[in-house]
């Protein structure tokens, strides 16, 4: 019942979305070249389906960003678990990460392109910085959240590293660290369209920059829903990864 | 000389550019297989003094010997029990107490046996699989004492372990805990602020008064194995505890004018 009723609001709420942009198209004076309507939008992507090129376009996308936030996550992590657990050094690194963190990932673009060319790198360089300072900064302060007890633990039953990182302070951690890598995988996602718009010959963001070349307007709405349900689809699937990650890490209470 | 010897122990803090004392001058002699309880209101130092012994948190005066060596830090054949359990969410029953096993390297075949054993032992060998959070606050308590006992440890400290327990579930882990120490012949420094948890455990009682944390006097408790808690030997230490602590009445002298 609970789950019939999400999928009545999903329904709802999406069909509002369509009918304000029926409307908008409706009362509007803009060509139907430059705003189509949601029929239009949705033929452009009949279209693109049926020739290939849609596909074509999530597959260079989807693996720009399976490397480009995988490897980040990855990377993120394990530097995060050293430095949370060396908290005298990261007092030297923590002034130069406040640094960079503020910087929009776009900005790095133009460097990016011209030390990798034009290709699948600056769209992965993109992704990864994106996803890289949030998981890093929320490893690094999952680990010196961890209850002092399990150290004491660890230290009378003769626990130490390496075999501490991985069978306490890791585990301890997760739950944090798996909440950020959640929301870095949104921003990640944010930064691929980005990257692929100017640093890319494939891909969907591209596909936008394409469709404004030859003014298909039509399909560059098409592809901005596809790039939103993509999204929504990815973050839901870790979602439900992360619950049942929480649920069997249990915690005390 | 004793196995446990403290001699002239003392525990000072600054705080806010002030000295703070949180234990002084303690001097105690412990011998083998002995139950110990530390018995006082908080801020007696009781814990300060366990921690100086269990090695987590070491005093700045005097000295704290075991078996002749003085201790510098936590030693794996000196286990620590905690009011709230230490268990690691994330294993289950039975590989909490396995940890303390991974550690000495011991094998898994083996490691499962002596879990078992011992799981056995706090009547919880129905709960291997469980996660800490499907326990009542007691089952969880008899995980910790099974990871405990499970690495074979020459003492047991345990600091206030049954604080967090209701009062029919602390008297009945009370029994099972007497029941494990004549069996298994540990000694055993058990913190609490709960006299008649003191009397009914105890061998010796050292009552601790705060302000400056210290050693008010030391009681032996004549009583033996399976004690009365409402017999008049087992009164009798609770007053003479209660004397220590000054918290009998005073007489009262009525002025008629």
């Amino acid at each position: 019942m609970k789950k019939l009723l999400s999928a009545k609001n999903v329904i709802i709420s999406i069909l509002i979305l369509i009918g304000i942009w029926q409307l908008a198209f409706v009362i509007s004076d803009y060509s139907e070249a430059l705003f189509p309507s949601p029929l239009m939008a949705l033929q452009a992507l009949i279209e693109m389906i049926k020739d290939g090129t849609l596909l074509d376009s999530i597959a260079a996308s989807m693996y720009r960003f399976a490397i480009g936030y995988g490897l980040s996550v990855i990377v993120a992590v394990i530097l995060g678990l050293i430095l949370g657990s060396l908290p005298r050094v990261f007092k030297y690194v923590d002034p130069a990460l406040q640094l960079l963190r503020p910087i929009s990932p776009t900005a790095w673009m133009p460097f990016v392109v011209l030390l990798f060319g034009i290709g699948d790198l600056p769209a992965i360089v993109i992704i990864f910085i994106a996803a890289f300072f949030p998981v890093l900064l929320s490893t690094v302060s999952a680990v010196s959240k961890i209850n002092d007890i399990y150290f004491r633990v660890s230290d009378n039953f003769g626990i130490k590293q390496p075999a501490l990182m991985w069978k306490v302070i890791l585990p301890a951690a997760f739950p944090q660290i798996a909440n950020a890598i959640h929301l870095a995988l949104g921003s990640a996602w944010i930064f691929l369209v980005a990257g692929e718009m100017v640093g890319a010959q494939s891909g969907l963001g591209y596909q936008i920059i394409d469709a404004r070349n030859n003014i298909r307007a039509d399909i560059l709405l098409a592809t901005i829903l596809v790039i939103g349900l993509i999204g929504l689809l990815l973050d839901f699937l870790i979602g439900l990864l992360e619950k049942r990650i929480l649920r069997s890490w249990g915690g005390e209470n | 000389m004793s196995y446990i010897h403290i001699e002239n122990a003392g525990k000072t803090f600054i705080e806010n550019d002030t000295e703070f004392t949180a234990l002084s001058d303690v001097n105690l002699d412990i011998e083998k297989g002995e139950f110990i309880c530390l018995l006082g209101p908080s801020g007696c130092g009781k814990s300060t003094l366990l921690n100086a012994i269990a090695g987590f948190d070491l005093v700045n005066h005097g000295s704290v010997q075991i078996d002749g060596k003085e201790v510098t830090s936590p030693s794996t054949k000196n286990v620590t029990i905690f009011q709230n359990y230490g268990l690691l969410p994330w294993r289950n029953v039975i590989k909490n107490v396995e940890l303390g096993l991974e550690a000495k390297g011991v094998d898994k075949d083996k490691r499962h046996e002596i879990a078992k054993k011992y799981l056995k032992l706090v009547k919880l060998e129905d709960f291997e699989n469980s996660f800490p959070r499907q326990l009542s606050g007691g089952m969880k308590q008899r995980v910790a004492i099974a990871r405990a006992l499970a690495v074979e440890p020459d003492i047991i400290f345990m600091d206030e372990p049954f604080g967090a327990l209701d009062a029919i579930t602390r008297m009945k882990l009370q029994d099972d805990i007497l029941d494990i120490c004549k069996n298994e012949k540990k000694t055993i420094i058990f913190v609490t602020h709960d006299i008649e948890e003191a009397v009914y455990l105890a061998d010796r009682i050292v009552v601790m008064t705060p302000n400056p944390g210290k050693v008010k006097g030391v009681l032996t408790v004549p009583l033996h194995h399976f004690r009365d808690r409402t017999s008049g030997d087992f009164l009798l230490v609770r007053d003479k505890i209660f004397d220590l602590l000054n918290m009998k009445l005073e007489d009262n002298i009525e002025y008629n004018i």
